[in-house]
């Protein structure tokens, strides 16, 4: 007689365990890859960006006209011959000045993108680090730091933009520097906001109290509580990026000609609505949307994936 | 007492007579035209003037509005000849060197003040005195009066400016050098007078509508910077009686197709036509667009100064650019104002000018290209070795569209890369003042009818002269016709010069395009120099 | 918390002060000068500009000058482009104009965006979610200078229902293309937020103890989720004023308000250089007051906060 009633079937059992596959555990990132992939909008907005690369690549195979051949043919008038058509080879019609905008959209877009995503890129960078330490930090470090925010908030960009281009000679380059060394600055006072709220948390008291020292805290604890607020406003700086070329291409310091961008595209398009020239506004304008739209939707999605509270 | 209704009817009559020459609605005194009741005018202005004091006033928006408010000793009529202002006449010696003008005696100020020889004397020492700091400074240098230069240098009290007040209706101009063409200088607003008594009570703040006396047919009332600006009749003026417009209201609007919005929806009177718009515009609204030509030319010039592109001191290279450069498609596809392709630096409708003949001007485009690509190959670039260089414009639509259609014209019949440059105004003034640039964009308005006015800008000591053209013959020509009776040989001349060397290249004249509204009467049209004296104006009842 | 707002506000002083000497470096640097033209001065001239103006001085002079004058006398030195207006006058006309216009939109675009943020989270992946957030960002996404002459076209041309610009003392009809431009250009991202911040809320854990404890929607919603909702909706108020500022440029632009966006592109393109360090003094003391009022709101919500 001993303690087991049943050795025969603890035996079966205990094999059966040995024999189980162990349970394959999954990483967080594994879980939220798999949430976004549940959300149909953000997915669709994947295949909707993905579908605007794909044709800024591919594209230029098909194009008849460079972006910066001049149809002399049909400048005079295009308000009449210049519309979309396929036979002249001119998928999107003409701009203004007679050059194909097909072409022209392709080398925008791919350019707009360019500068949305470096932009926001040193934006999410730089302004999460410089947000999160002052923020965590506190005290005078906290205010030093921040009324430095203030005061480069307040200079004048316009003037640094000027500065930059005249001094640097006007390259792509330096208007992805321009444009960078602002982007981040909004970005750290919600960061800084959102890690005041953060570090009362009992999660970080706990921190603390094992002896965690501050920039691993701000590191491997704060940063990725951040995820949800940054990866939004992220996404709603790429757009934002995007428009801030094109108000100064508008001032005329962006994107040197024959180049062009998304914003300066949309810019020339609006002059011409009253003369019947729509195609002009609405094909740049269409691609921008679906930029952007995608952008937020993917924002979403993102969201709702790495909220480490959601269920 | 009792009044009968024929007495009634009598006084009203009366009344209604007296005031007839007053009353807006009623006929032109010379056409006839039954005028409209509400005589005010209103129109576009891109932007904000610098100033309305006539010895500072620099841009063509301001020296609008200063001709409406001041007056000097001529205007002009609606052809561009010399009527009276407040001079009636002028005499000059033999030597043309001294000029005496006869004011008339019922010119008064808004105040009622009598404009007196001294006011001119005032205003043009002023105008030269280097503590007011007038951006014109120079222009009494260039109407020759003696003692500008040594003022001008610091070197003499203004007192000593040539200019003095014989009697109060007597102004005594002496000039350095004879000038025949003096007279057409003083339509210019940097030579009207100004109230001594105002600007010294007030200093700069003179020129705000509540300090502001002037002598012409209207006065400032309102002024909002970067919104609005009214003026309104003057009734002091000593023509008043013939001004008919009211009241002229000038807005700021920036961008020319809202302004083309606004005036269709009945808010502006007139208003610039965007290139490219007036052949449609023209043949919808036949009666309101409009296409004068005007005294300016547009450029590019060559950077000759020695630090330039290389490549650009081979005389074939410039004729090559020069010359492949369709003009007729810049004036007619992309401008579509009825430009004027220009071979030639001066406008062709200058008074008293004749376009010479310059061999480019006869060609064919095909002829012209044909020769350029020889050229080109010539001077050794092809395919091969194809030319880069940079061409420096200013911010604008319309130079930007220029520049980017003569690049492709270049590219597409010479191989050659123009690397387009565009810089805000400043640092594009700064770039091409101290010759910083390759092929840079240049324009020039006449500030009187007569060349000199436009080739004084390749004279080689000219500070205008960004592309430091020098040429001893061209200086010694343009001394020449200073003091010249026949100025004809010598300019065609220095036209043949700057034809022959290429240190620039033309490109068109301007002209004015804009619309306005039909029942707006009175409008200057063939007046190069598109000087506008609003008591001129007029609108007419529908 | 009086002694952090005093404290924040005596820091301002040599923000300011800071941001004085930056930008008047910074503009001593852009080739031009306020008097390049293209028809240049004779030398004897130039000097006597300067002259008058002091530009001829050492710079830390003219900085000593300048801060002087405005403590002093609250002169912040004239305009060298608009000869008869000094830099007080231009901000004394034009920035009543951008505030007013500004404020409203502002305001306007707070209380759509956050309405319309609550309403999606509420609602959250059902259509109403998605149209209200689309519609919205479609409105932001269109570029205020592309929205500008569009409004005008269909109200003024087409529509005759407005005076197509002009601000004529502020009367309402001037006020509403404006408003409209102005606000749609960050309502959108007003919503974003509240929306997301929302749904993280809704999530949390004493969301869902209130409604283990049976409290109705309502209740959870205004008496528990506001607070927390709003904080990061404040954060980007900040960033949402300086956008607002740099929007009224466009707006100044194709309304002819007559706006102090409109002076200070142009001071900078026209190097007038006190208009330019005027402006400058005003928006950064704004963004200062600005920042200090969204972070006295911050504490407000989150009592947890300590400055």
């Amino acid at each position: 007689m001993g303690m087991v009633k049943d050795p025969a079937r603890v035996e079966a059992i205990a094999e059966n365990i040995a024999d189980a596959q162990a349970v394959k555990g999954r990483s967080l990132w594994q879980d939220a890859m798999g949430r976004f992939f549940h959300n149909k909008a953000a997915v669709g907005s994947v295949f909707v960006l993905a579908g605007i690369l794909l044709f800024t690549l591919i594209g230029p195979f098909f194009a008849v006209w460079s972006n910066e051949e001049i149809d002399w043919a049909r400048m005079a008038n295009v308000a009449d011959v210049g519309a979309p058509s396929i036979e002249n080879g001119h998928f999107f019609g003409l701009d203004s000045l007679g050059r194909d905008l097909y072409s022209r959209v392709i080398q925008g877009t791919l350019t707009s993108m360019m500068v949305g995503v470096v932009g926001a890129s040193v934006a999410v960078v730089i302004g999460t680090l410089y947000g999160a330490v002052s923020g965590f930090v506190g005290g005078w470090v906290d205010n030093v730091m921040m009324r430095t925010v203030d005061i480069l908030i307040a200079i004048p960009y316009m003037f640094v933009i000027i500065l930059l281009m005249v001094i640097f000679e006007r390259s792509l380059f330096m208007l992805f520097v321009g444009i960078g060394l602002f982007s981040w600055l909004d970005m750290s006072r919600i960061v800084r906001g959102q890690t005041l709220s953060l570090k009362q948390k009992e999660f970080i008291e706990a921190a603390r109290a094992a002896g965690v020292g501050w920039f691993v805290i701000v590191v491997r604890h704060i940063m990725p509580n951040l995820l949800g607020v940054v990866v939004v406003y992220a996404t709603l700086l790429v757009p934002g990026m995007i428009m801030a070329e094109s108000f100064i291409s508008f001032l005329g310091l962006g994107v040197q000609e024959p180049n062009t961008s998304l914003g300066a595209l949309i810019s020339d398009g609006a002059g011409t609505i009253m003369y019947d020239q729509i195609w002009q506004l609405a094909i740049p304008l269409t691609f921008f949307l679906s930029i952007v739209i995608s952008l937020f939707f993917i924002g979403d999605g993102l969201r709702d994936a790495l909220d480490p509270k959601d269920r | 007492m009792k009044m009968t209704s024929k007495t009634l009817v009598g006084a009203l009559l009366a009344t209604t007579m007296m005031a007839s020459p007053l009353l807006a609605a009623g006929t032109h005194p010379s056409t006839g035209e039954a005028l409209a009741d509400d005589q005010s005018f209103t129109y576009r202005l891109l932007d904000e003037h610098s100033s309305v004091d006539p010895q500072i006033v620099e841009d063509t928006s301001g020296a609008d509005i200063v001709r409406d408010l001041f007056e000097g000793l001529y205007n002009q009529d609606a052809a561009g000849n010399l009527v009276p202002g407040v001079a009636l006449s002028h005499t000059t010696n033999d030597a043309k060197d001294v000029y005496t003008f006869t004011l008339r005696d019922n010119a008064k100020w808004s105040n009622g003040d009598a404009v007196t020889a001294g006011d001119f004397v005032y205003g043009w020492r002023r105008l030269i005195d280097p503590t007011t700091a007038s951006p014109y400074a120079w222009f009494g240098e260039l109407m020759s009066i003696e003692g500008a230069g040594a003022i001008l240098a610091g070197d003499a009290d203004p007192s000593t400016l040539g200019v003095t007040a014989v009697d109060d209706h007597t102004l005594e101009v002496k000039l350095t050098a004879s000038l025949p063409y003096f007279a057409l200088m003083t339509t210019h607003g940097s030579t009207f007078p100004t109230h001594q008594a105002t600007v010294e009570a007030h200093g700069d703040q003179w020129t705000k509508p509540e300090n502001i006396v002037s002598n012409g047919a209207y006065v400032l009332t309102e002024h909002v910077p970067s919104e609005r600006s009214v003026r309104e009749r003057n009734p002091m003026y000593w023509n008043n009686d013939a001004t008919i417009l009211e009241t002229i209201t000038s807005l700021v609007i920036n961008d020319e197709n809202v302004a083309l919005t606004r005036y269709f929806a009945g808010e502006l009177d007139k208003t610039e036509v965007p290139s490219g718009q007036y052949p449609k515009l023209n043949a919808e609204y036949p009666d309101q667009a409009h296409s004068n030509p005007r005294l300016c030319n547009y450029y590019y010039t060559f950077n000759m100064s020695g630090n330039g592109n290389p490549a650009f001191d081979d005389i074939r290279v410039r004729e090559a650019l020069s010359l492949a450069v369709d003009r007729n498609v810049i004036t007619d596809a992309v401008l579509q104002g009825g430009q004027f392709p220009a071979y030639t630096f001066t406008p062709g409708l200058t008074a008293g000018f004749v376009t010479p003949d310059v061999p480019s001007a006869s060609m064919t485009q095909a002829e012209r290209d044909a020769k350029a690509m020889a050229l080109m190959a010539e001077a050794g670039y092809g395919a091969d070795n194809p030319l880069k260089f940079d061409m420096l414009y200013n911010t604008s639509e319309g130079h930007k569209k220029i520049a980017i259609a003569m690049s492709q014209m270049w590219k597409q019949k010479l191989g050659a890369e123009a690397v387009l440059a565009n810089q805000e105004w400043k640092t594009f003034l700064e770039t091409r003042g101290n010759q910083g640039f390759e092929l840079a964009r240049g324009a020039w308005c006449g500030d009187y009818n007569e060349a000199s006015t436009f080739l004084d800008l390749l004279d080689s000591g000219s500070g205008y002269n960004d592309g430091k053209f020098n040429s001893a013959r061209v200086d010694e020509l343009l001394m020449m016709a200073k003091t010249s009776s026949d100025t004809q040989p010598l300019y065609t001349e220095i036209e043949q010069i700057i034809a022959n060397e290429i240190p620039v290249i033309p490109v068109y004249h301007y002209t004015r395009v804009m619309m306005l509204q039909e029942d707006v009467k009175g409008w200057p049209f063939l007046n190069i120099e598109q000087n506008v004296y609003s008591k001129d104006l007029y609108v007419v009842a529908e | 918390m009086l002694n952090y707002v005093i404290r924040r506000l005596l820091i301002a002083v040599p923000t300011l002060l800071i941001l004085i000497i930056i930008c008047f470096y910074l503009m001593q640097t852009a080739p031009g000068g306020p008097f390049t033209s293209e028809r240049p001065l004779p030398p004897q001239v130039l000097a006597n500009i300067e002259a008058k103006y002091g530009l001829d001085q050492p710079h830390y002079k003219q900085l000593y000058n300048y801060v002087v004058g405005i403590v002093t006398q609250f002169d912040f030195g004239p305009s060298y482009q608009y000869k008869d207006r000094s830099v007080n006058d231009i901000i004394s006309q034009g920035f009543p104009v951008t505030l007013t216009y500004g404020f409203i939109s502002f305001v306007v675009a707070t209380i759509i965006g956050v309405s319309l943020g609550i309403v999606a989270a509420i609602r959250h992946n059902t259509a109403l979610d998605y149209i209200a957030v689309g519609a919205t960002f479609s409105a932001q996404a269109l570029p205020n200078f592309v929205m500008a002459p569009i409004l005008i076209y269909v109200f003024t041309l087409k529509l005759g229902l407005l005076p197509g610009g002009g601000w004529n003392g502020g009367q309402w009809q001037y006020l509403i293309m404006p408003v409209i431009a102005l606000s749609t250009s960050f309502f959108a991202s007003v919503a974003r937020i509240t929306r997301s911040s929302m749904l993280e809320v809704l999530n949390s854990n004493f969301i869902r103890t209130a409604r283990a404890k049976g409290l109705s929607d309502r209740t959870i919603i205004w008496r528990h989720a506001m607070k927390p909702t709003l904080m990061p909706v404040v954060s980007y108020l900040g960033p949402a004023f300086v956008g607002m500022i740099t929007g009224s440029v466009v707006i100044d632009m194709y309304f002819s308000t007559g706006g102090i966006g409109r002076f200070y592109v142009n001071s900078a393109l026209n190097r007038d250089y006190a208009v330019m360090l005027g402006l400058t003094i005003l928006y950064g003391g704004l963004t200062v007051l600005f920042n200090l009022v969204t972070d006295v709101l911050y504490a407000w919500l989150d009592p947890k906060i300590r400055y």
